[in-house]
């Protein structure tokens, strides 16, 4: 065994995915067909990584890790590993493990596996970045990856429309969310002065920003976690391939939302606003998703729908904030993961082996997939919370802390039970129907999956069941350092096997099931009570989400239209106009009207009309640049005026090149011939008319602002002539460009050298242009700009 | 264009432009010249063969992609700022190597790679242009 710094391992875990990530592609081709099994390896060894801090972690230590990152600004990547991030950082790389694993064989020779492996396993760093970090913009940072890399696997089948819309709905929505992070990271930097979550005490809960900051951190909270209303993007990720979803919304991205409560309570929470919200919030999601999930019978659905039950469920544990409730929820976390994740897998293995995952069109296959079934059973028992499993632990620890017989209690109490019978119900429907019953003609003759689908989920589900026999170790290394470090206080377990009778307990446990079996039993005519409901209800958060990115398209296609009518004379004229007010207007404000005067030094005023003392090729100049001009206006055909304005140009790199600026002339002369070949080889394509007409409207507007722009630049150089030169900058150069820069072209070594990253943007500028250029002369005109017709917000406009 | 005097001069022109606008390139540093202004004369060079010779013989006769040849130019200025790091010094330090060849001592620099960088840049930019612009001017005739 090799011994790493505490440091460098807990940076690993959150920067090796990434890593991982982009050999992936690459690992895939060359371990094919074995490509899961091999990157498996990278959450497995994730997850034996972060066995060595189980110890210290238990033993109630905090392991924080910190790499300088932007030590300018203050800002490193600092990581935490308490009970509450080492459970979720666990949970993540273990379900990774078989995710991975199972995503092998799910896209078994799908050509861009390796691709999909990539956003797998980068998303996977991004999650474990997010409850690994202690500094809230790292925080803010892995938030927002898990945005981009979960778009990336929801859009993966990126050539389905329904797929794209998925992708982009996720990503506003979780977007939006992660703006509410960053206005509550910053905010909370501004009234405490710090970033690191861990050196948070009072400060927030007693400021004046304390309303703001709850705000926006719920915001992210219940975007990522899909509560009620911003439920709808979650069921539309399900366009993801089921692996993405099984890992997604059992373990990470959806649970982001919970950890960042779970994280923040020490400083944010308690409160009874925070109560109240997250009880209100978390308790209609758990409603609502329990019945929505009734509705469906894609069985993808049904499980996407009890996963926002579920985060339902956790943050209104969060909100209850009782040692009792958040005991609860750290149960539940690990609990849900597991069976959800196997869940999720089984139906992957039902649709990949029977062809469809319409629950009515399913039954009897357990003869036919006697694994899988056990794998769903395992599961499906954990989820409705039968004694022995890990389920069971997490309800009756909740009921446990609502036996008081307040009101309040009383109404959380109801809302749980109603909410855990409506999960055991469709648990039930998710185990029985597709397994049991006559068998029904399938599209694929069905069999079992291949073992690579199979060891996650039923490793998973039968973790559900040994995690629970093995009591006191459960509620020793996971419970107690995650229920205590999140309300910074002790938490002593207290979970046993033991069933009481006289307890209220278990009769309410027994009550949950009974109405999880009458669920069950009336799954129909609720499906279609609900249906029935939704379309009288008429719209949905998912149609509104819709209205509102049309409406932003609309709107974002009307300030196009304004901004960039494409009238080409117009865009020149306002170019020049503003070139003329740029260069007339500072020196009018700076100097007041003096400069339009000639300055004293320059000597009289008559003397200045004199004939300057020009030698007579200086004189030949003068009058080729005379020349070019006269061509310019009076030419008769467009082809003319360009090659006249050559001259102009030509004479412009001649005095350049007779007042001392060799390099400038050499330039410029170029530039001058290919402006002129270019502009001919523009002229020609635009297939203009040979000759120039324009109205004398055009031609005034044009010649005003051309004597404008002229007068300009030569007001601004007679500005520049009579004030001082500050020769320090060219003085430096003459001086040091032999010496330490080696060169004797001091403008060469100007561009080359001193300005070296000013040339790098710039050359990057001129390769950007070209590509924008060659864009626009390989497009075949079209005949008219129509205005974007409404398109689905998946689609980008061309 | 197609005059016989012109299509037969062209190569002649365009081989010694393009050895010039080399010349003008690695003079750059110590007399008038330089990658942007050797970048200009090549880039001419090319769209002048377009004109006499057709654009896919001048496509084919560069062989590369012109804004591949001016990607390539941007990443080898980039890396040649880069190469600085490995000596402690900040990105775009100019190194210097005297390399000894008899009795001519020829000095290589990062400068001079980064310039030449600045050199396809600007090269294939406007020779892709200029192709381009032919291009399209040719095929709709």
């Amino acid at each position: 065994m090799f011994q790493l710094s505490t440091d460098a391992s807990i940076a690993l875990v959150a920067i090796a995915p990434f890593v991982a990530a982009l050999l992936a592609p690459l690992l895939q081709r060359i371990a094919r067909p074995f490509g899961g099994w091999v990157l498996a390896l990278v959450p497995a060894s994730m997850f034996l990584l972060l066995l060595q801090f189980v110890e210290p972690v238990v033993n109630g230590e905090v392991i924080a890790a910190r790499i300088a990152w932007i030590p300018a600004f203050d800002l490193d990547l600092s990581f935490l590993v308490d009970g509450l991030s080492l459970t979720f950082a666990m949970t993540i790389s273990g379900i990774g493990a078989f995710v991975v694993l199972y995503s092998g064989a799910y896209l078994k020779g799908h050509p861009q596996l390796g691709r999909f492996f990539a956003f797998l396993l980068a998303f996977m760093g991004a999650m474990l970045g997010l409850v690994l970090a202690d500094n809230l913009l790292a925080l803010f940072m892995f938030w927002e990856l898990t945005s981009v890399t979960s778009f990336l696997l929801i859009g993966f089948d990126h050539t389905r429309q329904a797929s794209r819309r998925g992708a982009i709905q996720a990503l506003v929505i979780t977007n939006i969310g992660g703006m509410g992070l960053l206005i509550g990271a910053i905010l909370v930097h501004q009234v405490t002065g710090t970033w690191e979550m861990s050196a948070l005490g009072d400060e927030i809960r007693s400021s004046v920003w304390y309303g703001l900051v709850l705000t926006a951190f719920l915001a992210a909270a219940f975007t990522k976690s899909a509560q009620v209303p911003f439920h709808f993007w979650l069921p539309n990720a399900m366009e993801a391939p089921t692996p993405v979803s099984a890992f997604l919304h059992s373990a990470t991205m959806v649970q982001g939302g919970v950890y960042l409560l779970a994280r923040t309570t020490t400083w944010l929470g308690g409160t009874p606003s925070w109560t109240l919200i997250l009880a209100c919030f978390g308790g209609a999601t758990l409603l609502w998703g329990g019945l929505r999930a009734l509705q469906q019978t894609d069985l993808k659905q049904m499980l996407a729908q009890t996963t926002i039950a579920s985060l339902g469920l956790s943050v209104l544990l969060i909100g209850l904030g009782t040692k009792l409730a958040i005991a609860a929820m750290v149960i539940y976390f690990v609990a849900h993961a597991f069976y959800k994740a196997a869940l999720f897998m089984t139906v992957g293995a039902i649709d990949h082996e029977a062809g469809t995952r319409d629950i009515t069109l399913l039954g009897g296959l357990a003869d036919k997939m006697p694994v899988t079934f056990i794998a769903a059973a395992l599961a499906g028992l954990a989820m409705i919370g039968l004694p022995l499993t890990l389920g069971s632990f997490a309800k009756e620890e909740m009921y446990l802390g609502l036996l008081s017989w307040e009101w309040d209690d009383l109404v959380v109490l109801v809302v749980l039970i109603a909410g855990n019978a409506l999960l055991a119900g469709v648990a039930m429907l998710i185990m029985v129907k597709p397994f049991l019953g006559p068998l029904l003609p399938t599209p694929k003759s069905a069999h079992e999956a291949p073992i690579a689908m199979l060891v996650g989920p039923i490793l998973l589900g039968a973790a559900s069941i040994v995690a629970s026999l093995m009591t006191d170790w459960l509620g020793h290394t996971i419970l107690e350092p995650g229920a205590s470090a999140i309300l910074g206080t002790p938490v002593e377990s207290h979970l046993t096997l033991v069933i009481n009778p006289a307890s209220p307990l278990i009769w309410l446990s027994v009550l949950t099931w009974l109405l999880g079996y009458l669920v069950y039993r009336q799954a129909s005519a609720m499906r279609t009570l609900m249906r029935r409901l939704a379309s009288a209800m008429g719209w949905t958060a998912d149609a509104l989400f819709d209205v509102a990115i049309f409406a932003l398209i609309r709107f974002s296609g009307a300030v196009t239209r304004f901004l960039h009518h494409g009238r080409l004379e117009l865009y020149l004229v306002t170019v020049f106009a503003a070139l003329a007010i740029a260069l007339i207007v500072p020196p009018l404000v700076l100097n007041g009207y003096d400069v339009l005067l000639p300055t004293a030094d320059l000597g009289v005023w008559p003397g200045r009309l004199g004939w300057p003392g020009l030698e007579i090729y200086e004189w030949g100049v003068i009058a080729l640049g005379l020349f070019g001009l006269v061509a310019v206006l009076l030419s008769s055909s467009r082809l003319v005026a360009i090659v006249a304005l050559g001259i102009q140009g030509t004479t412009v790199a001649l005095i350049f090149l007779l007042f001392g600026a060799p390099d400038l002339a050499f330039t410029q002369l170029m530039v001058e011939i290919l402006s002129v070949v270019i502009l001919a080889l523009v002229m020609t394509r635009l297939r203009l008319d040979e000759r120039d007409h324009r109205q004398f409207e055009d031609l005034a507007r044009d010649g005003t602002l051309a004597l404008v722009c002229g007068a300009g630049v030569s007001l601004l150089l007679m500005v520049v002539l009579s004030g001082q030169l500050d020769t320090r900058l060219s003085d430096l150069f003459t001086a040091t460009s032999v010496p330490i820069a080696h060169g004797r072209n001091i403008v060469n070594v100007i561009l080359v050298d001193y300005r070296g990253f000013d040339t790098l943007g710039e050359i990057a500028v001129v390769m950007g242009a070209g590509i924008a250029i060659m864009v626009l002369l390989r497009r075949r005109p079209r005949p008219v700009v129509q205005p974007p017709a409404v398109q689905q917000p998946g689609e980008a406009a061309p | 264009m197609n005059t016989v005097i012109f299509r037969t001069i062209a190569p002649l022109i365009v081989s010694i432009m393009l050895v010039f606008s080399v010349y003008v390139l690695l003079r750059g540093h110590n007399e008038p010249g330089g990658g942007f202004i050797g970048g200009l004369i090549a880039a001419s060079a090319i769209a002048v063969l377009g004109m006499a010779d057709g654009v896919d013989s001048a496509r084919r006769a560069l062989r590369f992609d012109p804004l591949a040849i001016a990607g390539f130019g941007v990443f080898i200025a980039g890396l040649s700022g880069l190469l600085s790091l490995f000596t402690g010094a900040p990105f775009l330090t100019g190194l210097w190597f005297y390399l000894e060849i008899g009795r001519t001592i020829v000095p290589l620099s990062t400068p001079m790679v980064f310039d030449i960088g600045v050199y396809f840049v600007v090269f294939g930019t406007i020779a892709g242009i200029a192709l381009a612009l032919e291009d399209d001017g040719r095929r709709e005739d």
